[in-house]
């Protein structure tokens, strides 16, 4: 709070004590300043930039990159900058998407771990949440890549998971699903199956809002999305095969391989994350008055449908903003794959960057991409905590 | 016999209170913490024995590796090459000089030990809350220590041998960015809290625009931005060095960060406080520098604290531009051919996390302690 606006007293006082004067005079000066700051910059860009020769502008995006990375999109060295930059930002999309899953599923239950009655299962999640929070994440990154996968053992020796899946130091490798001509007719099942389950969920809660009947609605639903696509898929004449990995000298070729790099940053972009959202996930269920465990006891609540029912929901309301922080720092961090060469849309448009000297562009193009992952991060948080939110009257 | 007794048919009455029985044996000692802790419930009991084979199949390799089979002598790769099962100590107690040091002069580290002794005599009194002089404290670690230090390390001081910048590294070159981070974002961090509650309109936008577009962007871009777009913007023949750009660019970067932190402060500060300094007709300086920030910055100490510990784990990303502090150091190292074996990574890898984990732990002790501290009468 600044202080209110003091009505300026009639007459008599110097100018210079009025509040409205100095408040304007104020800011005109910090405006002056910040736009001669900013114009002073512009201009010794500009005049850098003709010493350099480099021309400003986004023209160089449409040129040919030249460099060679691997991407989710498939990319080959004749594609442009600007098709290199896309498939960054695919990549950043993807490993971020991937890693808040992980970390949320991991944090909350290392959360509700750290609360647990048993003191061994309390004492393991406390352990990993003060080993995994006091360092820094780009060290868990190295520490997969370096320490861990990279002593695995060699393709040829690779661990052996059954179902030709095999993990080595070049990657982890599995069949790569190849799909017949029939298989859109089973994607078609999968997704009426998911809106049927959906649809056989609101009409469960709202049987069980008008009569009190309760309706296991997670389990038809479930039930009918995989009969319905078990059905369509065997009935279309399982059009699937598998493009299995086949093991060469020194390498495995074919079938789908996840990258060590991909593998590195995305556990631990996981493994880090998870120890802030476990202490969230903590400090949200400690905000639940005990009374309301104690109640749901009494009315004959279990303890995993207390969690689930009574506790859980409350707990949300005091989780889900933080959690969107820590969603946003998960997806800044994986700018970090720099370090150890997963191509994401930093490596890629560090590439560029110093290929074509356009610093000022690439940089616009990071601030606008993050800013941009943030905001949608943010209302799609926003927009699910408004739905968690306590409606009062 | 008594005239109770005789009035009434009962033929016994206790006149002692009868001695208290012990707990029944299972509910005590031992067992009784292992029916509590462990077994409470079959489920429980489930958890326990997945729990113990978990820290069964997960402990002894750790330990193995820590300590039993780890080589701790030898004077080159030779003594660890033959040794895949353990650590190769040995190589971390030969290049510690460096991974503390960074390639700062063997002759000159004296100034870099004597760096450290400064800070310790700055943070020690500064964290047992009965040493007074608190406010001279922390004038000493926000200014004294940034002045002194910069004429003790890089030697500009008549007298002292200049070091360049670019031999700064490891350990101290850690400690140097994340110090001054802090001196600089603090006060700037203050600023810009402050301009983003004030009721000037143009000082308003300017800090959310600041403060929002640091806080939406990678630390990385960031460095990247100071390292190759701040030449840019200063007039051609104005070059300064890296070191300096990077602490441009986490300063900037942790200010936004500050600044949301001490807002917090500031909303936290009832309305009351205000109102009761305007009444007094302070102006606006004096009702912030006398009475809303002490306590609004005491509020966020905590906040603070952990902030600096962001900032502590951040600072190994200026090894992204080329500036080798602690986890630089190691990661470079790794490519020593002296030292490389199968095993050095993990060795070097393991010795910079437990570095970096005890000074971050023991920040988070401090911040929770002062938590603690400052919680008094509110808690349930």
């Amino acid at each position: 709070m600044a202080p209110a606006d003091v009505s300026s007293p009639r007459g008599g006082a110097s100018l210079v004590y009025n509040p409205a004067i100095r408040s304007f005079v104020f800011q005109a000066v910090i405006l002056i300043a910040i736009v001669g700051l900013a114009v002073w910059f512009v201009h010794n860009t500009a005049e850098n930039l003709a010493r350099l020769n480099i021309a400003s502008g986004y023209g160089f995006l449409k040129n040919r990159a030249g460099f060679n990375v691997q991407t989710f999109l498939p990319y080959t060295p004749d594609d442009t900058y600007g098709y290199a930059l896309l498939a960054g930002l695919v990549d950043t999309i993807i490993v971020s998407v991937l890693g808040i899953v992980i970390a949320t599923v991991a944090g909350l239950i290392v959360g509700i771990a750290r609360l647990s009655q048993n003191w061994l299962i309390r004492t393991l999640a406390t352990v990993y949440v003060e080993i995994f929070r006091n360092i820094p994440p780009l060290l868990v990154i190295f520490f997969w890549y370096f320490a861990v996968i990279a002593a695995l053992p060699e393709p040829r020796n690779a661990i052996q998971f059954g179902l030709d899946i095999s993990l080595s130091n070049r990657g982890f490798y599995m069949p790569r699903p190849v799909f017949g001509p029939g298989f859109a007719w089973t994607i078609a099942a999968f997704v009426i199956g998911i809106a049927g389950a959906w649809a056989l969920g609101r009409w469960g809660h709202r049987r069980q809002m008008a009569t009190g009947q309760p309706f296991p609605s997670f389990r038809a639903g479930l039930g009918l999305l995989l009969l319905l696509t078990a059905i369509v898929f065997i009935a279309t004449g399982a059009p699937l095969g598998f493009d299995i990995p086949v093991k060469t000298r020194f390498n495995l070729r074919g079938g789908m391989a996840v990258t060590p790099e991909f593998m590195s940053l995305l556990l631990a972009l996981g493994i880090y994350t998870a120890s802030f959202i476990a202490e969230i996930v903590r400090a949200g269920i400690l905000s639940v008055s005990h009374g309301q465990t104690e109640a749901a006891h009494a009315l004959g609540l279990r303890q995993g449908r207390t969690l689930h029912l009574v506790v859980l929901p409350q707990a949300l309301r005091v989780i889900i903003p933080p959690l969107t922080s820590e969603f946003l720092n998960l997806t800044k961090n994986s700018s970090l794959a720099v370090a150890i060469g997963y191509a994401d849309l930093v490596a890629i448009g560090g590439s560029v960057l110093n290929q074509t000297g356009q610093s000022v562009e690439v940089v616009l193009i990071w601030m606008v991409v993050y800013l941009g992952l943030s905001l949608i991060t943010s209302f799609a948080m926003n927009r699910f905590n408004r739905r968690m939110a306590l409606i009062e009257r | 016999m008594s005239d109770i007794q005789a009035e009434t048919d009962l033929f016994f009455v206790r006149e002692r209170m009868v001695e208290q029985e012990p707990p029944p044996a299972r509910n005590v000692g031992v067992l009784g913490w292992l029916r509590a802790n462990l077994f409470a419930t079959v489920p429980d009991a489930i958890l326990t024995i997945l729990g113990l084979v978990f820290v069964a199949w997960i402990l002894p390799p750790i330990i193995n590796w820590a300590f039993v089979h780890a080589q701790w002598t030898g004077g080159d790769r030779t003594a660890c090459a033959s040794n895949t099962a353990g650590a190769c100590w040995a190589y971390v107690r030969d290049n510690l000089g460096q991974f503390i040091y960074g390639r700062y002069p063997p002759a000159q580290r004296w100034r870099v030990d004597l760096f450290f002794l400064l800070i310790a005599a700055g943070v020690v009194p500064m964290v047992i809350p009965s040493v007074p002089y608190k406010r001279l404290n922390t004038l000493y670690l926000m200014i004294g220590i940034p002045v002194i230090s910069f004429f003790l390390l890089t030697g500009a001081f008549p007298g002292l041998t200049h070091v360049d910048t670019q031999l700064w590294g490891g350990l101290m070159l850690t400690i140097v960015v994340s110090i001054i981070g802090m001196v600089f974002s603090l006060p700037f961090g203050i600023l810009l809290a402050l301009g983003r509650r004030s009721q000037m309109p143009a000082v308003r936008i300017v800090s959310v625009a600041f403060i929002e577009i640091w806080r939406g962007v990678p630390l990385i871009t960031v460095l990247f931005m100071a390292s190759v777009m701040l030449p840019l913007f200063l007039p051609p023949g104005i070059d300064f060095n890296k070191l300096l750009r990077a602490l441009i660019g986490v300063a900037l970067f942790s200010a936004a960060y500050m600044a949301e932190i001490v807002r917090g402060g500031l909303q936290a500060v009832p309305r009351g406080q205000y109102e009761g300094a305007m009444a007094l007709g302070l102006g606006y300086r004096h009702m912030m520098r006398l009475v809303v920030l002490p306590q609004a910055l005491k509020i966020v100490i905590p906040g603070i604290v952990n902030n600096f510990i962001g900032l502590f784990k951040d600072t190994s990303l200026v090894y992204i531009i080329g500036l080798f502090e602690l986890l630089g150091t190691v990661r470079q190292s790794f490519a020593n051919p002296e030292w490389a074996t199968s095993q050095t990574p993990a060795t070097g890898l393991v010795f910079a996390a437990l570095i970096f984990w005890i000074f971050c732990f023991g920040m988070s002790r401090y911040s929770i302690a002062i938590e603690r501290r400052l919680h008094t009468g509110h808690k349930r």
